[in-house]
């Protein structure tokens, strides 16, 4: 996730006018695709998501997961019998346009139920918006520890856990292995975002305490695009683990060949993001090259999770390719739906009061998995550790997960 | 010291890169006065242009160039001719509108065609390195570095040995003694204009190969492709070089020695202070037109 520049702001502002027009006329207000029996009008579920600027490819990922729920949802029989219609806006990844785009779902669309955008930046703002209007605010994207200090009490985030405990996982599986096999040294090269930087702090605070000294850590600014100097001072410190917290996959890829490049063979390479963003990430860094890179993810195409098998065969009915190439970003948005379903089911009704209660009360399926949310909307599971394995990405950590045991070491470059 | 030794290399041979995409921006505005901010688009279009014969054409990245100058040449034809050569007053203040429209318009044709997914140009030597003492430097920096050597020659030579060149030259100096010799001078703009746009072909190429990029990229990189020129001079083919290099040796450098927190603001500091002595930059516009 890079700052945009003033530049970059500015155009955006001039591109999300242009898109905002584009989208309202042509696709938003356009009612979703199936029709099914309906007892009333549709119910208007509103978001905002970024079709332009730096969250754009996360953007339409979440686009996708939200109108396949929303498909599903009408094609057996909709939401409390009524179709459901989504309205949504670009917000150009800009924290401004975004707050304008709730207040304008909510008093001009009059929507019914409101779901999230993509990213911690945009995420705050969003749900300060919808709670001054009383709305529940369900999030595929955006659980930093950041939103969590807000004490939204509207707010509930749909992964399996709180951003800044993705790598836990990772850090125990680390510390199962044997003394004499554990990496002694570690490189850390984050971001600085809300996203990426905590989950690394995280790793490197669990890691540190239990012996791996850390050789290198840096923290780059949002607005840097040149990523070798990072590369060429982790690889001269030789350490045998390299933790990236890279909120989108540049980071990643850019300090992972440029690690091929100055022939530098870390024992293991986990990123927070990019080794999960399927075929975008193997092309940019070569599908043999991929083998053994690590990143923790809150869904797997292979769970026995709720509706998961459904999902997949949606997604490639509809966006066709492989189950690689699905961005974690859509299940995550579709989790939102599912959730957003049963509570609504379970009370009957589009109070948001009501809904935001039962959101703290209930248990919910989804197919990341079971969602159970405390007094801020943090969710209560783990995510778990997936591993590029042969071209594909499988589950290796923890056990309840894994579908094949973790590749340590990593083997060298091609 | 390695590490120093390193940061040098990877700045000299990344600023040779950057110098080449921003000569195009440099020579639009030292010959029409004009702020071609759409010029970071252009080399994002000249990326996903190479991009796409290697993917479908399988065509090499640097034979590729055969195709994407020309046709990036005949865009910014076609730009001059359609939108820049109507601006009659006010021209350097209106130039940066419309080409800000310009840019809009290819970033959203660009999405439109590629979406926003990151991609990256590939190719044997992109990946692969070779050592320079004691550390690798990727083939696809020294080719780059060594393309933007001999195309920068080449349009030195153009500009300073070819008669067409000598009109550049002298619509530069002065446009209206110019048209008195006989000069045409709207033929000079536009094939000039044109020249600016096909520079970002090459550049667009050796960025997509060096870094993963989708439609909004253009961003980052026309803001520090406009620094470089004003630090260098707006109008300076030599003070782009120059300022190019530096940029990206004092970011590299002190990147490694220090932290990237503090690489750009090192490096904006020394323009402020570059920019309080010489206001024109450091080969700025008197010294262009005394060349």
């Amino acid at each position: 996730m890079k700052a945009p520049s003033v530049l970059a702001r500015s155009s955006r502002w001039f591109l999300s006018g242009a898109l905002i027009a584009g989208v309202m006329l042509g696709v938003a207000a356009a009612p979703s695709q199936a029709a099914s029996p309906a007892a009333g009008p549709p119910i208007k579920i509103g978001f905002s998501v970024s079709l332009s600027g730096d969250f754009s490819s996360d953007g339409q990922a979440i686009l996708q997961g939200y109108r396949l729920w929303a498909a599903d949802v009408n094609s057996h029989g909709g939401l409390l019998g009524r179709k459901v219609r989504l309205i949504y806006y670009d917000d150009a990844s800009s924290t401004t346009q975004v707050q304008t785009d709730y207040t304008k779902l909510i008093t001009s669309d009059k929507v019914d139920l409101t779901f999230g955008p993509f990213s911690t930046l945009l995420t705050i703002p969003a749900t300060a918006v919808a709670r001054r209007y009383g709305y529940a605010f369900l999030a595929p994207a955006g659980g930093g520890p950041l939103v969590f200090q807000q004490n939204f009490h509207n707010f509930f985030f749909v992964q399996p856990s709180p951003v800044a405990r993705n790598l836990v996982s990772f850090t125990h599986w680390l510390l199962t292995l044997p003394k004499s096999r554990r990496p002694t040294t570690a490189a850390y090269v984050t971001i600085d975002d809300p996203f990426a930087k905590p989950e690394v702090d995280t790793a490197r605070g669990i890691l540190s305490r239990h012996g791996v000294r850390s050789v290198y850590y840096t923290v780059v600014p949002s607005e840097v695009t040149d990523f070798q100097p990072m590369a060429l001072s982790a690889a001269h410190t030789h350490a045998q683990l390299v933790v990236i917290g890279s909120p989108g996959p540049d980071l990643s890829i850019a300090l992972i060949n440029g690690f091929k490049q100055q022939h530098y063979n870390p024992k293991a390479i986990i990123a927070t993001s990019g080794p999960d963003q399927g075929k975008t990430f193997s092309k940019a860094v070569g599908l043999r090259n991929t083998e053994g890179i690590m990143v923790p993810e809150g869904w797997w195409y292979g769970a026995k999770t709720y509706q998961n098998t459904r999902f997949i065969s949606e997604y490639l009915r509809t966006y066709h390719g492989t189950v690689a190439d699905i961005s974690q970003d859509t299940p995550e948005a579709y989790s939102v739906g599912q959730v957003a379903q049963q509570a609504v089911t379970k009370i009957g009704s589009l109070d948001n009061g009501k809904l935001i209660a039962e959101l703290h009360r209930g248990t919910f399926q989804s197919v990341q998995g079971p969602m159970r949310f405390d007094s801020a909307g943090r969710p209560q599971g783990e995510s778990f550790i997936v591993q590029w394995r042969n071209g594909n990405t499988v589950p290796v950590y923890p056990a309840q997960y894994a579908v094949k045991s973790v590749e340590y070491p990593k083997p060298h470059w091609h | 010291m390695d590490l120093i030794y390193g940061a040098i290399v990877t700045g000299i041979l990344t600023g040779g890169v950057y110098a080449l995409m921003a000569s195009g921006l440099t020579l639009v505005f030292g010959v029409m006065d004009i702020i071609n901010v759409g010029q970071g688009a252009l080399v994002i279009l000249g990326a996903y242009l190479a991009y796409a014969l290697e993917q479908h054409l399988h065509l090499d990245p640097f034979l590729s160039l055969l195709l994407t100058i020309p046709a990036l040449f005949l865009v910014g034809v076609v730009i001059e001719v359609a939108i820049i050569r109507r601006l009659k007053r006010d021209r350097t203040m209106l130039s940066i509108l419309v080409t800000f429209a310009v840019a809009l318009i290819i970033e959203g044709l660009l999405t439109l065609f590629f979406t926003t997914n990151l991609v990256k140009i590939d190719a044997w030597y992109v990946d692969n390195s070779f050592p320079v003492g004691s550390v690798y430097v990727a083939y696809i920096y020294l080719f780059g570095f060594i393309l933007s050597v001999v195309l920068l020659a080449a349009l030195w030579a153009f500009l300073y040995r070819t008669k067409f060149g000598q009109g550049i030259r002298a619509t530069v100096q002065n446009r209206t003694a110019a048209e008195l010799i006989g000069i045409n001078v709207a033929r000079v703009e536009t094939i000039t204009f044109g020249i600016g746009v096909s520079l970002a072909a090459a550049g667009g190429m050796v960025y997509g190969a060096i870094n993963t990029f989708n439609p909004v990229s253009a961003y980052d990189l026309i803001s520090r492709l406009l620094v470089i020129i004003i630090l260098g001079g707006m109008g300076s083919l030599f003070g782009a070089l120059v300022a190019a290099l530096f940029m990206l040796i004092v970011e590299d450098v002190t990147s490694v020695v220090w932290s990237p927190v503090w690489a750009t603001l090192v490096f904006y500091v020394v323009l402020a202070a570059v920019l309080l002595v010489r206001a024109q930059g450091v080969f700025g516009k008197v010294a262009t037109r005394r060349q």
